[in-house]
């Protein structure tokens, strides 16, 4: 694994990315990105139908945020995604660049940090390669996935000892540190003060860029989407109500004027009713 | 002298209202024994001025002379090395017992309906009406006593393992399964550890009950141990002798839960309760 080489917070406002190498192949997907197709999927939990019929395409290396209403089905979706549950109907596959079935490979990020209180940070971040790495091998690999989400300082430290946001970097670093195909975010940042939310949001895109994962983020905050997603779905009645391209550049500025119009666009689907 | 040095230098000149810091002489060490010592001088108090006869309650002077005539005479290190081995017999054998059937009844299902039960009904049988009936199968021999500690440690230890089992954080789990651990990962890294407080509570429990048990069994039938001693003494009226072996139980009990309590501290270094 190549380390991730540390970037001041504000590094990218002076470099411009580049997402394409001299031969203009795209940097920013990585060889294990998945890409994902649903096709006529099907959820039901006895009478109860959550997702009906959802046709979905993303690509490698893509960005895509569900929202929604609770209880639209969004989280039922993201376990479909994930391969934690099966459709009742249709199916789901993951692909590798190539367009060949590939493995899932998905590593989640949920909306507490469950973090094993017993182990120190760097061996719950070292959960993350699962079993059968070697100890110093899976430390090593712990502590660069931590310099990552900029925790290096606290590996050692008990789980108890660190705020709300800190855990919640320590288990973005735990489902980082496997470099995983695909990344999924179940309300990642739910649980966090305002303030830690918003310099939260700009490690996550940070991380996920660097990383070239794709990643499915499920939340209820509209602006958290728009901020991250290259592409927003709006999940209603467990259909695909609207499905958006978001396409401003990243890293994207908080309370950026295009943004706010897609963002009351979703907003005013969500909530309008039709 | 500059501003911060006349401060630093003030600060160093006044004393401070520090208590004085002797390690084993500290207001949190004391305190605990206060009561005690407070009960034993009122206790000489009483005996020295005749208001308690000796006949009912030897003096902790006598008390003291006791100890010195029996630990001279190696008797007394004697009974408590035979009482303490059959302790940590009955606590190896019955706290086994009881950590593995808790650990199998918190993970399956199967052996959950199978066995506990069966384990809740005996529980509730007062393991020391068995006395009876364990001379009868046993005699008097060891066998009986070692049978009545294991049965005495077995039960706290299992409902304690048993319960900590089952509350293992469902979160932890789901999130152990996702990330791909199973079977013996599992257990080891997220079921035992999240059971692990609630075991040292069946722990320091089943303590308590094994110098009970063992103290009823070694009055009852035996030639040697601190509970022989108590009821040989008796017999003869010894009442020094008695207070004690009473005092050697209580201290044992207390070196017992002493040492569970440093383990759990050690073990549970993780927990917030531990930190300093």
């Amino acid at each position: 694994m190549v380390a991730a080489p540390y970037q001041h917070p504000l590094a990218f406002v002076a470099a411009p990315e580049s997402h394409r190498d001299a031969a203009g192949r795209n940097l920013e997907t990585p060889p294990g990105a998945v890409a994902l197709r649903l096709r006529k999927v099907d959820k039901r939990f006895g009478d109860n139908r959550v997702l009906r019929g959802i046709d979905l395409d993303l690509e490698a290396g893509q960005f895509l945020a569900i929202v929604g209403k609770s209880g639209c089905g969004k989280s039922t979706l993201l376990r479909l995604l994930t391969g934690l549950d099966q459709p009742t109907e249709g199916r789901v596959e993951f692909l590798d660049a190539q367009g060949r079935p590939a493995a899932g490979n998905a590593r989640i990020v949920f909306q507490e940090p469950r973090l094993l209180p017993w182990f120190d940070v760097a061996d719950n971040v070292a959960v993350g390669l699962g079993p059968g790495t070697l100890k110093a091998e899976a430390r090593s690999r712990a502590q660069e996935a931590l310099a990552d989400v900029q925790l290096a300082e606290k590996a050692r430290e008990w789980p108890s000892r660190l705020s709300g946001g800190q855990r919640q970097r320590v288990a973005l670093a735990r489902a980082l540190v496997s470099r995983p195909g695909l990344l999924a975010l179940d309300e990642p940042l739910g649980a966090l003060d305002a303030l830690t939310r918003i310099t939260m949001q700009t490690l996550l895109g940070r991380v996920r860029r660097e990383l070239g994962a794709t990643a499915v983020l499920v939340t209820h905050d509209v602006a958290e989407a728009v901020h991250l997603a290259d592409r927003v779905i709006v999940l209603e009645d467990g259909r695909i109500k609207l499905d958006l391209a978001v396409p401003q550049t990243h890293p994207r500025r908080h309370g950026d004027p295009d943004l706010a119009r897609i963002e009351g666009s979703i907003l005013a689907s969500i909530l309008g009713g039709d | 002298m500059t501003l911060v040095e006349t401060l630093t230098h003030a600060r160093k000149a006044t004393p401070q209202r520090q208590p004085l810091r002797l390690p084993f002489l500290s207001r949190e060490v004391l305190l605990p024994y206060l009561l005690p010592a407070l009960l034993l001088l009122v206790w000489q108090i009483g005996s020295v001025s005749g208001w308690i006869s000796d006949r009912i309650m030897p003096s902790p002077g006598a008390v003291l002379l006791a100890l010195w005539e029996t630990a001279s005479s190696g008797a007394l290190a004697n009974d408590i090395a035979v009482s303490g081995a059959r302790a940590i017999a009955g606590l190896l054998v019955g706290g086994s017992i009881g950590f593995l059937l808790g650990l199998a009844n918190g993970v399956s299902r199967l052996s959950e309906q199978l066995t506990d039960t069966t384990l809740q009904m005996l529980r509730t049988v007062p393991h020391l009406a068995l006395i009876p009936l364990v001379i009868l199968w046993f005699g008097i021999g060891e066998e009986a006593k070692l049978f009545l500690t294991s049965l005495g440690v077995l039960f706290p230890i299992y409902l304690n393992t048993y319960h900590g089992v089952r509350n293992v954080d469902r979160d932890l789990l789901e999130m152990g399964r996702i990330y791909g651990m199973s079977g013996w990962t599992l257990f080891r890294k997220i079921i035992f550890p999240g059971a692990l407080p609630s075991i040292f509570v069946g722990l320091r429990y089943g303590l308590g009950i094994m110098w009970l048990t063992l103290i009823v069994s070694e009055s009852i039938a035996a030639s040697s141990g601190i509970g022989h001693m108590a009821n040989n003494a008796r017999e003869f009226m010894m009442t020094d002798v008695v207070v004690l072996a009473l005092l050697i139980y209580a201290a044992l009990g207390k070196l017992a839960d002493v040492l569970a309590r440093a383990l759990e501290r050690h073990a549970l270094a993780w927990n917030p309760v531990y930190q300093r």
